[in-house]
């Protein structure tokens, strides 16, 4: 992990160390791994004495029970009728959709404000560090009750509020304009998707070719047709509709649209100003971090502001950014299981419901554990990886 | 996108001539720079002015501050035209102690301000000697009788019937008291040369750091119990604190680890020549440079950990936002919660904007 670990783990076999402190260190592991391994024995003989006295099978077979449980906000279909099973993926889409929505948000809202606080204008960058400072130091949970009470004081649908034309305010949640997508909407996005990656090889590809002959090549054309010409010909050629459905109120409630209900509107504004401001701190210490005669070097050039900002400042701002926004991404994740307390129901609020059914305790914990266990470890992996992309590379 | 045309930390302008009246070179560089903040200004100024006017509209001028005793018709009418404040005279005794007895609870409002006292005095330099030790112990069983009472002619009140900030400050501050040795061992079992400690001590970092605190606080809750032998049941309050104890080591040893790695080489090598064994080495050269390195970081730590304790709302036990959600449960006062939370929120903010404050001002002391 770190280069200056002043005594770096040898990795020796276990038989290995048995070398000058061989028998001390011995000792040492067989006590701890001995009263380890004693308090799991004594745990584990005491469930299995509770749980038979209390007639509780253990196992997943409950999975495949009905669950009953109604999922008020979902993104994939469901009914009570489903079984346990498909109410926990539920419950994991769930999760996915306020976690990779809000880390989004999060990134863009924070990345203004951390900008903000570096702005030369005074009441800018103060208005920022208020905006820090009064976040950062109110717990989420606080902050998540606060929002979704300001949501259901909010008007009736009948005299709902409209900012803009077409979005609705009101104690149902907040109500967008949207186009449908259906299957035929899907191929016209799988054949942009498509389009993008075939685009991304070729570019590489003339790259490859410039760097040996140093003779530029557009790019351009190959972008043209892949990502526009190909999914509009596809488009056509299905004769898909990308008509914008406008919600209107009928009677008591909206027709069409996007809802975002209360519980998840409110959530998420919850976790992305929470985590904006955290994230704000970090883009304006990665910023500071830049020595000062990268931009005075820059600007000695006659470049751009945009162009210094884009190609000089971040690039190397990235560097100090991208590590510590990981753990801030991690965060987001597991803070969106506070959505039990307002009754969102993502995996944890589902897990919870199910033990509450069924008394399956430690199957429902297991089941949240493992889902965030693989969550945080997708996102630690993939920006490693973003992470090692972006490294300075040091001879 | 706001343009960065400085870096804060330099001084700006610095060459320009001081001339004119200095409020308006003070204008003209902070505020009016260039068109672009000029417009940039004024707008916020406009934003500004039109919150501020009708948050001071809603939450002073047509705020309704006293009421009589269980009568919340007052507020009712201005409701939606002004906050309600007259709910925080009539619910502060159970937002901030829950349903502890009420002519008892002089012995709560003490032992948070014990707390207070304890907090403030840790963060003095120039007490920072082995008597500080004591003082926590001494204070800490004081703050225990004065809770439990049952002795020296104090009623006993048993632990389901505490909540409120004293809850708060005694998970976040056992949870600490607990969670720093535990970590410590935990850092330095994750450095160990011994392959077996590395593992459980990585395995147990991992497994609690990957997971919300949300789900260590259900199976406190629920599979606890289930743990133990039959007949053997712990109060829910100790088995929420343990479970924060547990989460709190795994959080603050990583915070040492990033400490221990810091502190030089030479160090180590000096310590091995001077022949110290292994824990002394560790308690009388690596450890007080490991910490002192890490100071900042431990007190973000310490943020963090109190705001989260917050969390044990989700297990029903009585902390301070627990109580401030129970308190506006009653019909009468159920619309004014806006009111009660920003109450609330006042009080978090107020802990951890002192201890970021502090964490601000060793940031820079820390070079001396």
């Amino acid at each position: 992990m770190t280069s200056d670990d002043p005594r770096p783990p040898p990795h020796l076999s276990f038989f290995a160390t048995f070398g000058r402190n061989g028998l001390k260190g011995l000792f040492w592991q067989v006590l701890v791994v001995g009263v380890a391994l004693a308090v799991i024995a004594f745990l584990w003989s005491n469930t299995v004495t509770n749980l038979s006295a209390r007639r509780i099978t253990t196992g997943f077979a409950f999975l495949g029970r009905e669950a009953g449980m109604p999922i008020a906000d979902s993104l994939l279909a469901y009914n009570p009728r489903d079984t346990y099973l498909w109410a926990f993926v539920v419950g994991i889409a769930n999760t996915l959709r306020v976690a990779v929505i809000g880390i989004v948000l999060a990134t863009i809202l924070g990345t203004l404000i951390g900008i903000s606080r570096l702005s030369a204008n005074w009441l800018l960058s103060r208005l920022a560090a208020v905006y820090v400072e009064v976040l950062r130091d109110i717990p989420l949970l606080l902050q998540l009750l606060f929002w979704y009470v300001l949501m259901q004081a909010l008007p009736a649908a009948r005299a709902a509020w409209r900012p803009v034309e077409g979005v609705f305010l009101s104690n149902r949640g907040l109500i967008l304009p949207a186009i449908p997508i259906g299957p035929p909407q899907l191929w016209v996005l799988g054949a942009a998707v498509l389009g993008l990656a075939a685009f991304y090889v070729i570019r590489q590809w003339l790259i490859g070719q410039q760097m040996r002959d140093g003779k530029p090549r557009p790019a351009w054309p190959f972008a043209l047709g892949l990502i526009v010409v190909l999914p509009a010909a596809v488009s056509l050629r299905l004769g898909v509709s990308w008509a914008i459905e406008w919600p209107e109120l009928r009677g008591f409630n909206f027709v069409g649209g996007l809802t975002l209900a209360p519980e998840y509107f409110a959530l998420l504004i919850a976790l992305v100003t929470y985590t904006s401001a955290f994230i704000a701190e970090i883009v304006r210490s990665g910023i500071q971090s830049v020595p000062r005669g990268q931009w005075d070097a820059a600007s000695a050039l006659g470049l751009r502001r945009s162009f210094m900002l884009r190609q000089i400042i971040l690039p190397q701002a990235l560097r100090v950014i991208v590590p510590p926004m990981t753990s801030q991404y991690l965060n987001l994740t597991k803070n969106s299981s506070l959505a039990v307390a307002i009754g969102y129901q993502d995996v944890v609020s589902v897990a919870n419901t199910t033990l509450n059914q069924t008394g399956q305790a430690i199957e429902a914990i297991a089941l949240i554990m493992a889902v965030f266990l693989t969550i945080s470890l997708g996102i630690s992996f993939f920006m490693n990886w973003y992470n090692a992309r972006i490294a300075l590379a040091e001879r | 996108m706001t343009a960065i045309t400085d870096m804060p930390d330099v001084p700006r302008a610095a060459r320009r001539p001081q001339i004119g009246n200095p409020v308006l070179r003070w204008l003209r560089t902070n505020l009016f720079s260039s068109i672009p903040n000029g417009i940039l200004t004024v707008v916020l100024l406009a934003v500004l002015g039109k919150g501020g006017i009708s948050f001071v509209q809603w939450g002073i001028a047509n705020a309704v501050w006293l009421a009589p005793a269980n009568d919340s018709s007052g507020c009712k009418a201005v409701r939606g035209l002004g906050a309600c404040w007259a709910i925080i005279p009539e619910k502060y005794r159970f937002i901030l102690f829950g349903t502890y007895p009420f002519d008892e609870q002089w012995r709560p409002a003490l032992s948070v301000l014990l707390f207070i006292v304890l907090f403030y005095l840790s963060t003095r330099r120039a007490f920072w000697r082995r008597e500080l030790a004591y003082l926590w112990i001494g204070a800490l069983a004081l703050i225990s009788v004065l809770m439990w009472g049952g002795v020296f002619g104090l009623s006993f009140v048993s632990q389901d019937r505490w909540g409120g900030l004293p809850v708060t400050l005694i998970l976040a501050t056992f949870g600490l008291a607990f969670g720093f040795p535990l970590g410590i061992l935990v850092a330095l079992g994750r450095r160990s040369k011994l392959p077996a400690i590395r593992s459980l001590s990585v395995l147990y970092v991992e497994l609690i750091r990957g997971v919300p605190l949300v789900s260590l606080l259900f199976m406190a809750s629920v599979m606890f119990p289930l743990f133990m032998p039959s007949g053997f049941n712990i109060d829910k309050l100790l088995r929420a604190q343990i479970a924060i104890i547990l989460f709190a080591g795994a959080y603050l040893a990583e915070v040492v680890r990033a400490g221990l790695q810091a502190v030089p080489r030479g160090q180590y090598e000096a310590a091995d020549a001077l022949g110290l064994s292994y824990w002394r080495k560790h308690r009388l050269v690596v450890l007080p440079q490991a910490i002192r390195h890490v100071i900042p970081p431990l007190v973000n730590t310490f943020i963090a950990f109190f705001k989260d304790t917050s969390l044990v709302l989700i297990i029903g036990i009585f902390d301070l936002l627990t109580t401030a959600k129970t308190a506006i449960i009653d019909p009468g006062w159920q619309q004014f919660s806006v009111e009660v939370y920003i109450f609330v929120a006042a009080i978090y903010f107020a802990f951890c904007f002192a201890m970021s404050r502090y964490s601000r001002s060793l940031e820079a002391t820390s070079g001396r």
